[in-house]
């Protein structure tokens, strides 16, 4: 559309409208004895209708023109959304075009969401991950393209949870409209804009543990019986912010709230999500067993070592650690030289899992994992 | 407005999973009949619980891909939408003929029409043609050949092998093929002995499943001995046991399901204009056109 058909638009609509009146972010016009009313915060005037059309070009007029018009959706999360990139609640239009003339950029998870002022007030809107901003990275202009980018992290590996802080590089999404934009987005981070929208509408559903577990059927119908410090280590394991970027607003039940940190995210979590869920399966079969002493024979460094290991996965650093860096704890030469040295076909220092099974020396596979994982119902 | 919903299993394990309902949605939004088309999922996201809200629209058909009416399509389904007025006595099935209820969702103001399962519709027989024609790269497939539809068996409701049985019947009927049976991974007959079931020399093999995955990549091709290891792939078709197997993957890939999804769809009351001999024209076009890819 060329400049001066947005330019046309935007000046039949204003005609139209005003008889009917207009209050819409700073603009006021009301039909007067004398033509309109018009008023914005820099002017007031008694105006014709050439005098409408003499300022349907300017800021005010265009403005509202993008919102009621080629935004509309009122009570839409997408116009919430459109509106809270620009900080139009909060902004003066002119400020507001002022910087949306450079790009104006807020974040969204890793998302970076740049607004850009177009022709006659429209806006155009580009979408990449944030430590991409300024860099040369591969284009894309439908939203649907989205769904197989983030399938895969850096590396290659699956994304099961699309919040995770795992969001691939290289690529963005440009000179969508606010519609493709709200879409990107959500295929990227599905229903966090709408959620988000709840929330600040007061209207946010959440559903505590106790809800969802007992929702459960099927082979997840155990869920239940999580313990209240089981489900708090399951929420440090899987809810923070290193693992997740929604902001946890589901605790064990309406009064008993969780201990562990909800995260700084700019979109909440309603309710334990499904792999939280699954995971919580597995973690409720682990808690069935017992606490048992075994005796182990380790040096202070080997215990710091097992130490150091379990921190590398959980954190998930273990491909950081350098092959020859002899000094991590979690190198792969120094675990393989604790392999060698404490365990043998019994385990950890030659002391078995289950010793009673060893003492009639049978039944050796009479324990082990329930290898039910994949069974995903 | 009216928006389509498909909705299926997906997985935390597997990035495949969730392939056919992108594809079969892409296929339906291209028609532009609904003004909305979404995808959302048991194990991914949007997840069912919160697909509806991401919609703008007031009228909502929320088809499931899923092969079979039964756990999934009575219990989770419904109660993950939050279709709290739903019974599963509304939709009067005898497990293979469900087909639309309209409720509401308890957290949206929308109208959800929820339909049947793709796997049970009566067009699917016609895909599961269809796959037997692309996959032998033989428009005329059925003289000389046997079909076997495979199940997975005993899952959690005996609606499980009745859709196999259904459609198994359903296209022996129409006499396309010399013999057509159903066959199962997990019960009798098993698919392990399929060409002891055929006369038949060449012997096509459907798997009523949606999406390709452990069992249709690596259990049943190992299981038929069509290889020992199915990292090292198979031919199509394979000799085994003096029988040639035409083994065609998941039918739930095949392009014609995204027309299944619509006759759901319609059957329900949406506004498709010519979407469904759109989609069918275009969708026979894509599969001549990757036969014996």
């Amino acid at each position: 559309m060329s400049v001066a058909d947005t330019s046309h638009d935007v000046e039949t609509a204003l005609v139209d409208a005003a008889d009917d009146g207009i209050d819409f972010d700073g603009l006021v016009v009301e039909p007067s004895e004398d033509g309109y009313h018009w008023e914005t915060p820099d002017e007031q005037a008694t105006l014709g209708e050439d005098g409408l059309r003499e300022r349907a070009d300017g800021a005010y007029a265009t403005n509202w023109y993008y919102w009621e018009h080629v935004v509309a959706g009122h009570d839409t999360p997408r116009r919430a959304f459109l509106r809270w990139l620009e900080g139009a609640d909060d902004h003066a239009v002119p400020e507001r075009y002022d910087a949306l003339r450079g790009g104006h950029t807020r974040s969204w998870g890793e998302l970076a969401v740049t607004a850009v002022l177009s022709e006659g007030g429209r806006r155009r809107y580009e979408v990449r991950h944030e430590d991409d901003l300024g860099e040369d990275v591969d284009a894309y202009t439908d939203p649907l393209e989205a769904r197989h980018l983030v399938k895969h992290d850096d590396e290659g590996r699956y994304r099961p949870l699309s919040t995770a802080p795992s969001l691939p590089h290289g690529w963005a999404f440009v000179d969508l409209d606010g519609s493709d934009l709200v879409q990107t987005v959500d295929y990227v981070y599905p229903a966090t804009v709408s959620n988000w929208h709840r929330e600040r509408e007061g209207d946010l559903d959440i559903d505590h543990w106790d809800d969802v577990a007992d929702r459960q059927t099927g082979i997840y119908s155990i869920v239940e019986q999580l313990d209240d410090d089981a489900l708090e280590w399951a929420a440090e394991a899987c809810c923070v912010d290193s693992q997740c970027l929604k902001r946890r607003e589901w605790d064990e039940n309406d009064e008993e709230e969780l201990d562990v940190p909800r995260g700084d995210g700019e979109f909440p979590c309603r309710e334990p999500c499904s792999l939280f869920v699954a995971a919580a399966r597995k973690f409720t079969t682990l808690e069935r067993e017992e606490s048992r002493e075994y005796t182990f024979e380790l040096t202070p460094a080997e215990k710091e070592q097992v130490e150091d290991i379990v921190d590398a996965v959980a954190d998930g650093r273990t491909d950081e650690i350098r092959e020859a860096d002899v000094y991590e704890g979690a190198n792969r030469y120094r675990a393989r030289f604790l392999r060698a040295k404490r365990m043998d076909e019994h385990g950890l220092s030659g002391t078995p899992t289950y010793p009673e099974d060893h003492e009639d020396d049978h039944d050796e596979d009479g324990h082990g994992d329930d290898h039910d994982d994949h069974d995903e119902e | 407005m009216q928006a389509l919903v498909i909705v299926g299993h997906g997985s935390h394990l597997n990035p495949g999973s969730s392939d056919p309902a992108f594809t079969h949605a892409d296929t339906i939004r291209a028609t532009g009949a609904f003004d909305e088309v979404r995808e959302a999922f048991w194990k991914e996201e949007p997840s069912f619980r919160e697909v509806l809200r991401t919609l703008e629209s007031e009228e909502v058909f929320v088809v499931p891909l899923f092969i079979s009416e039964g756990y999934f399509t009575e219990q989770v389904i419904p109660r993950e939408l939050r279709l709290d007025d739903w019974d599963p006595e509304d939709w009067d099935s005898d497990g293979t003929d469900a087909d639309h209820v309209t409720v509401r969702a308890t957290d949206v103001d929308k109208t959800v029409h929820y339909c049947g399962p793709v796997g049970t519709h009566d067009s699917m027989s016609d895909v599961i043609v269809e796959r037997a024609k692309s996959i032998t790269d033989g428009p005329e497939v059925g003289d000389g050949f046997g079909l076997a539809v495979v199940g997975h068996g005993t899952e959690r409701n005996e609606n499980s092998a009745k859709a196999i049985h259904y459609h198994a019947d359903r296209i022996s009927d129409t006499g396309r093929f010399e013999e057509v049976k159903a066959v199962f991974m997990d019960e009798d007959p098993e698919v392990d002995d399929v060409t002891e079931f055929f006369e038949a020399e060449d012997i096509v093999v459907v798997p009523l499943f949606v999406a390709d995955g452990f069992h249709t990549q690596e259990d049943i091709p190992e299981d038929m001995g069509l290889t020992d290891d199915y990292r090292k792939g198979y031919d199509v078709p394979s000799e085994v046991d003096g029988h040639r197997i035409w083994y065609s993957g998941a039918v739930g890939t095949e392009p014609l399901v995204a027309d299944v999804i619509l006759e759901r769809a319609d059957e329900a009351g949406a506004d498709l204009a010519d979407a469904i001999e759109r989609v069918r024209q275009q969708t026979e076009n894509d599969g001549a056109a990757s036969a014996g890819d």
